[in-house]
């Protein structure tokens, strides 16, 4: 059965018909074309397919597209602006928090939603904001390395 | 030989793939789809041994959408990575030897069609006992035989002796004999096993594109299933999510893909469930391990005797070379001059064995490590006095001909217990607080080719022009560990040139020169001699060009940051563009083509079957070392082992990208911590695994991440390229047997199996209480 569905994604407005079985990642991947989300698991436990609905970082494998109607989308492609990479990417980028890259752009959202409601996040703030996020190639040290050092700078620079 | 000053090689700079990554714009193979692609899936055995009676798959073809069906008689040519020992088929053939083996695979229009469609094929299985345990595998070999050619149910058995380890047993003071038994665990790497395959039917040729870390070997094997010549074949690696060696071999993902879409003349992609990859396994084998070891009177090493069960699964795979692994890792990093190894791999009904990061390696240096930390109590010393005094040195030739042309396995020791406190914490923290030392090494740049051959592992093209500017050519495999990013750093320094302007082709067999494959810690040791081979060929063209233009003698020419230079008057320069831009002109587009080839030790003949035993890993041109101190806090209420600090002194020789050996050894520690306290496949008794997801089967988490404290000593191998050595697998050894003693010291139990979980713990707890209070009772 087909239901068509309303939705922001990444900032532009998106109707699609869709499966009311299919799952939001499905239709970010095989419907929108958007596949820097990942499917590592397909039951909300690596965290590679994370997205933000609505600000707030979901496993996209456990979300039913239906239930993203009327929702605002932010998968891996939108976070760079204007050709630009966004500083969290930069950062990552940067300090080495990439391996396989597998888990990357659900790091890099939950990273997101993290800094975004808290600037200044403790080391254990940050360890649990990314416990749902399976690395099993860099041991999370150099991701959390890259997540104090935006911290670091965001407080430097008075929040952005 | 005196460290030269390196521009390009030693400086942490990004992965070159990695803002690709950042965007999530790194295409892996699920990512990819191809016009009339169809979708393919697999049925699997619910038995872990039984007869295939029948398969009816009438029903399934009928279901609109459904494109073809094949079953193992559609490709029933046995393939293995180790061809003396190749025994799997890519869909099982008469019968099934461990639970969700495939027996039948689909092609349709989408997914969920072939999802439906596996529910419509009709297998009638005959079930046969099933064997779980090796030991019992072994004992009813008579009763119930899992391969037809192994009437023992063992795939291969060795014994090696080195010098009389009897007679220095009789003459030794302190000897302990104990025994350790590992754990079952998988890879867990993100990216599920995923093949795309494209047939063109009127050429007759096959690109496929692969999650492998062994492009090469999984040509070779397609081309054995498939019965087509390998200049027919074509494999491609996309981005790759994660090996660990979980995609050291073929997989049958591979083999569907490409037989569906052979007979459907269409693409055919083939992506495995999580399930899949934990039913598929090919993880680290669990070791069933008796060892003993001799000292004399002043505590060196006189004598070690082991014996290995490995459980080795239901085929093949890896596991004799695995098997030989572990009987020759117990040589070093120690001197040990009389020696037994007895190792037997045996077949049961569970998912197959096979490579799994520092394989071989850190099952005996489990055992081995733990009880050199008991013996040092034996003798009355620190177990790092103990291990100091043992070490090996670098020229250090093993009574099993391994070599160390260079090792400051010493300097790792002295700086990971200095920066610990190791000496001021051992036996002194209070009861629930412990730390524990432990050693390791791993091999570096080795590799035999798996079938015998002595063509060289890796060649590597450079190619110069004023067009691509320079591109290295490798099919080598990134696999995450950031092999492109070193090959370019290693490239730029020996060209004098910049790393971002070092362009890389790899991981395809018909762009990429030939490469073995991402295994053994072999590349950056063995890519490093291939491209200085090829830049030497293209320095010395470009430098007769640039003396015309400097106005002095090539020879007297020097080449860096991207000028060439006279050494004797360096203002007499010119910039090496410009040196390119001449040679193109007169000469057109300049290649360099090197080669790496592993030394041939005496005695070693592949071609003629002659071995010296022990040289399995022999042909190693060098080793890393790592020391690692693990300071533990276990909870006497819960049993919970809570990590407090990890301090990490590795040997790498010379690091190309100081942060990419960062990474190496975080992932190394936190990858062999989850087997450590966490990880283990279960099995039913029917051989059904009850955990084949990562909600069951645990790895760890941001939130089990202790302190780490990594130093890269100080070292550079003058035998090697650019100083060079492995990182990625060196790392994972010492770190079991580090924490097993950490927890010794913390609660004065010796756990021997694996992993150390709290319900094990406060079993133990309990029963040395018991003990305790009956002491004092009587």
């Amino acid at each position: 059965m087909e239901k068509t569905i309303n939705l922001t994604v990444n900032g532009e407005t998106r109707s699609i018909a869709v499966d009311v079985n299919q799952t939001l990642l499905e239709v970010l991947r095989e419907d929108l074309g958007l596949t820097g989300t990942k499917k590592g698991c397909n039951q909300g436990e690596c965290g590679a397919c994370t997205v933000l609905m609505d600000g707030k970082p979901v496993s996209s494998c456990l979300v039913l597209a239906v239930k993203a109607d009327g929702k605002t989308v932010m998968t891996i492609e939108g976070v760079a602006k204007d050709g630009s990479l966004h500083p969290i990417q930069e950062t990552f980028n940067q300090k080495g928090a990439i391996q396989c890259g597998f888990c990357t752009p659900g790091m890099i959202l939950t990273t997101k939603n993290l800094l975004d409601k808290n600037p200044n996040p403790s080391l254990g703030e940050i360890k649990e904001a990314i416990s749902g996020n399976i690395c099993r190639c860099t041991g999370y040290v150099q991701i959390i390395e890259a997540i104090t050092s935006l911290a670091k700078e965001k407080n430097a620079r008075g929040g952005v | 030989m005196n460290k030269p000053n390196y521009t390009q090689v030693g400086r942490s700079v990004p992965r070159i793939d990695g803002p690709l990554k950042v965007k999530g714009e790194a295409i892996y193979t699920d990512d990819m789809v191809l016009p009339r692609m169809a979708y393919g899936k697999i049925k699997r055995s619910p038995y872990a041994h039984a007869i295939i009676k029948k398969i009816d798959y009438s029903k399934a073809l009928e279901l609109p959408g459904v494109i073809a069906v094949i079953t193992g008689e559609d490709g029933p040519n046995k393939w293995g990575i180790v061809p003396q020992t190749a025994n799997e088929v890519a869909l099982a053939v008469g019968k099934v030897r461990f639970w969700g083996e495939g027996v039948a695979a689909v092609a349709a229009i989408d997914e969920e069609t072939a999802e439906a469609a596996l529910d419509l094929i009709e297998v009638e299985y005959e079930p046969l006992p099933v064997l779980l345990d090796p030991q019992e595998s072994m004992q009813r070999a008579n009763e119930v035989r899992i391969h037809e050619d192994a009437p023992e149910n063992i795939l291969h058995a060795g014994e090696q002796l080195f010098g009389d380890p009897d007679k220095a047993f009789a003459e030794c003071t302190y000897v302990l004999e104990k025994e350790f038994h590992t754990s079952y665990v998988n890879h867990a790497f993100l990216e599920p096993h995923t093949a795309l395959a494209s047939f063109d039917t009127p050429s007759g040729q096959l690109q496929m594109w692969s999650s492998t870390q062994v492009p090469h070997y999984l040509h070779r094997q397609l081309s054995i299933v498939l019965e087509m010549p390998m200049n027919k074949i074509r494999v491609t690696l996309p981005a790759i999510g994660g090996a660990f060696g979980g995609k050291g071999e073929a997989s049958p993902a591979d083999f569907c893909a490409a037989l569906l879409s052979r007979k459907i003349g269409r693409p055919v992609k083939v992506t495995y469930e999580r399930s899949e990859v934990f039913a598929t396994n090919k993880g680290r084998h669990p070791c069933h391990m008796k060892m003993k070891i001799g000292l004399d009177q002043d505590g060196y090493i006189q004598a070690i005797d082991f014996d290995n069960t490995l459980d080795g699964g239901a085929y093949a795979g890896w596991g004799i070379v695995v098997m030989f692994y572990t009987a020759s890792m117990i040589h070093l990093p120690y001197k040990v001059p009389n020696a037994r190894a007895r190792v037997r791999r045996v077949y049961t009904n569970k998912p197959t064995c096979g490579a799994m990061r520092g394989l071989g390696g850190v099952q005996p240096r489990y055992a081995m490590e733990c009880m050199l930390d008991e013996m040092a109590e034996m003798v009355g010393i620190s177990p790092y006095e103990l291990k100091m005094k043992n070490a090996v040195e670098s020229g250090y030739l093993s009574v099993s001909n391994l070599h160390v042309p260079h090792t400051e396995y010493k300097k790792c020791l002295q700086t990971a217990v200095e920066k610990s406190g190791y000496l001021e914490k051992h036996g002194k923290l209070p009861f629930g607080k412990g730390i524990g030392l432990a050693g390791g090494y791993y091999i570096s740049g080795t590799a035999y080719t798996l079938y015998q051959a002595y063509k060289p592992h890796t060649t590597v093209l450079i190619r110069v022009d004023t067009e691509g500017g320079v591109t290295v050519h490798c099919a080598a495999a990134d696999i995450g560990q950031g092999c492109n990013t070193v090959m370019a750093q290693m490239a730029a320094e020996e060209l004098g040139i910049r790393y971002e302007d070092v362009h890389v082709v790899s991981g395809d067999t018909e762009t990429g020169t030939f490469d073995l494959g991402s295994f053994a810690s072999r590349l950056t040791y063995a890519s490093g001699v291939a491209i200085k081979d090829a830049a030497a060929q293209i320095n010395q063209k470009l430098k007769e060009v640039a003396a015309g233009m400097v106005g002095c003698r090539a020879d007297q020419l020097e080449i860096k940051d991207g000028r060439f230079y006279s050494k004797f008057e360096p203002k007499k320069a010119i910039e090496w563009e410009k040196v390119v831009d001449v040679y193109t002109n007169a000469v057109g587009t300049l290649v360099g083509i090197g080669h790496f080839s592993p030394p041939r030790l005496k005695g070693i003949d592949l071609t003629r079957g002659k071995r010296v035993q022990g040289a399995n890993i022999g042909h190693s041109p060098t080793f890393g070392f790592s020391c690692q101190i693990w300071e533990v806090d276990v909870d006497l209420e819960t049993g919970k082992i809570r990590v407090a600090k990890v301090t990490e002194a590795g040997d790498c020789g010379q690091a190309v990208n100081p942060m990419s050996v960062d990474g190496q050894v975080e992932g190394s520690i936190m990858f062999a911590m989850g087997q450590a306290l966490y990880e283990e496949m279960r099995l039913d008794a029917e051989g059904k695994m009850i955990n084949a997801s990562l909600h069951d089967y645990k790895v760890p988490t941001a939130m089990e991440l202790p302190e780490i404290d990594t130093t890269i000593v100080d070292s550079y191998d003058p035998t090697a390229p650019f100083g060079v050595k492995e990182s990625g697998e060196g790392p994972v050894q010492p770190t079991i047997p580090a924490i097993t003693n950490a927890v010794y010291d913390a609660i004065g139990v010796r756990f021997t199996d694996l992993p150390i979980t709290p319900e094990k713990v406060l079993r133990a707890l309990k029963e040395k209480q018991a003990l305790n209070s009956e002491c004092s009772g009587s």
